[in-house]
C-alpha cells in the first residue's frame, strides 16, 4: 500500500490555473482521493467540477454531504460549505462562520482530515493572496502528515504559500511542473 | 482556530455529549462529530478554557455557561434571502399553489436569529397572503429565538440582503420595510405579526401541528443518517398531501425510503408530498 491516504489541495488566487495544468498529467489509477478546497464566488457552482473534469480522466465531482471519500476520485468542496472530513471517512458540510474571511476554509478541511488520515495525509497549498491553509498545515505537520506548498516563485500569488513556509514546517515546494509527477509518485 | 494538536480528543466530545443528554436532556449524540468537535474547540479556544475537567464541570453545573454552550456548539449562521433563486421559486411557484387554501401554515424548522422568517413574511406580504399565514419559526435555541422575537438585525447587512432581495424576485424598495436606529434595522410589526418564534427540538420533541410548507435548510447537515431519517419522517408526519419541503442547497431526500412519496420542484431543493 502507498504511503498516502489522501491529498488534499488547498488554494485561492491563482491556483485554478495550477489545477489545470497538473491535472492532464495525473495517472489515471490514483490509489487514493484528491480533495481540492478553493476559494470561489458562491453562486459560481457546477461551473468548476465540469470545468476541471475536462482535464482528466479520474472522476471528478463535486461533494456531497454524508458522502463516503473513494480513492481515485477528484472532489470539489462545494461553495460556500466548509468541508470537514469525519473518522469514517465521510464527508460532513458545516455552514458556520467564515474562517479567514472563507467558506469553505482550507483550514477546517485540512484539521479535521489531519486527525483522520494522520501520518497519510499529504496537504498541498497553492497559490492564494490569504493565508488560509497556513494553520491547517501546522496541524498536518503535528499528527504526522506531510506538508507541501507552491513555489512562490511560481505563484500568481506568493502570499499564501509564502505564510505558509514562514509559519508551517514545509517537507516539500514544488514548482507547478513538477506536481503531477510528485502525486502521481503517492500511489 | 489556531489549534494544531486538539486538547479535547474524540473520547471526551462523547463524555460531553453524553453529560449533556443526562444532566439537561439535550441530545446531540446523533450529530456529525467532525462538527460538533470543531463547534466545542472553538468554544474551549474562544472561552480560554484552562483544562477539560474545568469546561466540562461548568458545563455540568453552571445553568448560565450550559446556555451559552448549546448557543456555541449549533451553528446559527443564516442570512435574509440566502439563495435568492431559492426564494424566487418559493415566490413564483411554491407560495401562489398554497394561495388557494383558506389559511396557510408554515413551519420554519431551525431559523436560528429568525432571518428566513422575516424573508418568508415579506413574500407572503407581496403576494397578498400574509394576512392568512402563519408562520411557526422554531429553534432547539432560546437564546437566538429571543433575538429573532427583536425584529432587528445589523444595518451593516442591509445592502446585501436587498441584493439578495432583488435576485429572489422582489420589486419593492427593501428599505421600505424597515427603520434604521443607528446601527440596527428595524423591521415592521406588520411583518412579525405572523410569525409565531417557539422552541422545539428536532431531535427530541414530536410534531405538533400540519403544515403545507416546511423549511428546514442547512440543519439537516450536522446530522448523521440515522437521525435524518427520523428528522425526515418527523417532517412527512406534519406535512400535508401536497405540501411542500424545502431542505438547503447540499441536502437531500433522494437517499430516504421517503421519497417515493415525493416530485421534486425542478432546480431547487423543494419536494411536493403527492402520495
Amino acid at each position: 500500500m502507498g504511503k498516502c491516504d489522501a491529498l488534499i489541495i488547498g488554494g485561492s488566487a491563482g491556483s485554478l490555473d495550477v489545477l489545470l495544468r497538473v491535472l492532464p498529467f495525473l495517472s489515471p489509477a490514483l490509489s487514493f482521493p484528491i480533495i481540492i478546497v478553493v476559494h470561489r464566488k458562491h453562486g459560481a457552482d457546477s461551473l468548476l467540477p465540469e470545468l476541471l473534469s475536462g482535464r482528466t480522466k479520474l472522476v471528478v465531482k463535486e461533494i456531497d454531504e454524508k458522502e463516503p471519500v473513494k480513492a481515485g476520485v477528484i472532489y470539489i468542496a462545494p461553495s460556500d460549505y466548509h468541508t470537514l472530513i469525519e473518522q469514517d471517512h465521510t464527508f460532513s458540510l458545516d455552514y458556520s462562520e467564515k474562517v479567514n474571511y472563507s467558506r469553505p476554509a482550507i483550514d477546517a478541511t485540512f484539521q479535521t482530515a489531519a486527525e483522520v488520515y494522520r501520518s497519510k495525509l499529504v496537504c498541498l497549498l497553492l497559490s492564494g493572496s490569504n493565508a488560509d491553509g497556513v494553520n491547517g498545515l501546522k496541524s498536518v505537520k503535528a499528527w504526522g502528515g506531510t506538508t507541501v506548498i507552491q513555489d512562490p516563485a511560481s505563484a500568481q500569488v506568493s502570499y499564501m504559500p509564502e505564510q505558509a513556509s514562514i509559519h508551517a514546517k514545509i517537507d516539500y515546494i514544488l514548482p507547478i511542473e513538477d506536481m503531477a509527477e510528485f502525486i502521481n509518485l503517492l500511489s | 482556530m489556531n489549534l494544531e494538536l486538539p486538547v479535547i480528543s474524540d473520547l471526551q466530545v462523547d463524555v460531553l455529549l453524553a453529560d449533556l443528554l443526562e444532566h439537561y436532556g439535550y441530545d446531540f449524540t446523533g450529530y456529525s462529530k467532525a462538527s460538533i468537535k470543531r463547534r466545542i474547540l472553538r468554544l474551549y479556544s474562544l472561552d480560554k478554557a484552562v483544562s477539560f475537567a474545568e469546561f466540562r464541570y461548568k458545563i455540568n453545573n453552571d445553568n448560565f455557561y450550559f446556555k451559552r454552550f448549546v448557543e456555541q456548539i449549533t451553528v446559527n449562521v443564516t442570512e435574509m434571502f440566502r439563495d435568492p433563486g431559492f426564494f424566487k421559486t418559493l415566490r413564483n411557484v411554491v407560495l401562489p399553489k398554497l394561495g388557494t387554501y383558506p389559511l396557510i401554515r408554515i413551519w420554519l424548522a431551525g431559523c436560528s436569529t429568525g432571518e428566513e422568517a422575516y424573508s418568508i413574511s415579506i413574500i407572503l406580504k407581496e403576494l397578498n397572503l400574509l394576512h392568512k399565514s402563519l408562520i411557526y419559526a422554531t429553534d432547539i435555541n432560546p437564546i437566538v429565538l429571543e433575538k429573532a422575537g427583536q425584529s432587528m438585525f445589523a444595518m451593516s447587512q442591509m445592502k446585501q440582503y436587498s441584493e439578495n432581495y432583488i435576485l429572489s424576485g422582489g420589486t419593492e424598495e427593501f428599505s421600505s420595510y424597515y427603520t434604521a436606529n443607528y446601527s440596527l434595522a428595524k423591521f415592521s410589526e406588520e411583518l412579525k405579526s405572523k410569525i409565531i418564534f417557539s422552541t422545539h427540538n428536532l431531535v427530541s420533541d414530536h410534531s405538533f401541528n400540519e403544515f403545507q410548507l416546511i423549511l428546514c435548510r442547512n440543519v439537516l447537515i450536522y446530522f448523521d443518517r440515522d437521525l435524518q431519517h427520523k428528522v425526515l419522517q418527523l417532517f412527512d408526519d406534519s406535512l400535508e398531501g401536497l405540501g411542500y419541503l424545502a431542505l438547503g442547497t447540499k441536502e437531500t431526500l433522494d437517499f430516504s425510503p421517503l421519497a417515493k412519496n415525493y416530485k421534486r420542484v425542478p432546480a431547487e431543493k423543494i419536494w411536493r408530498k403527492v402520495s
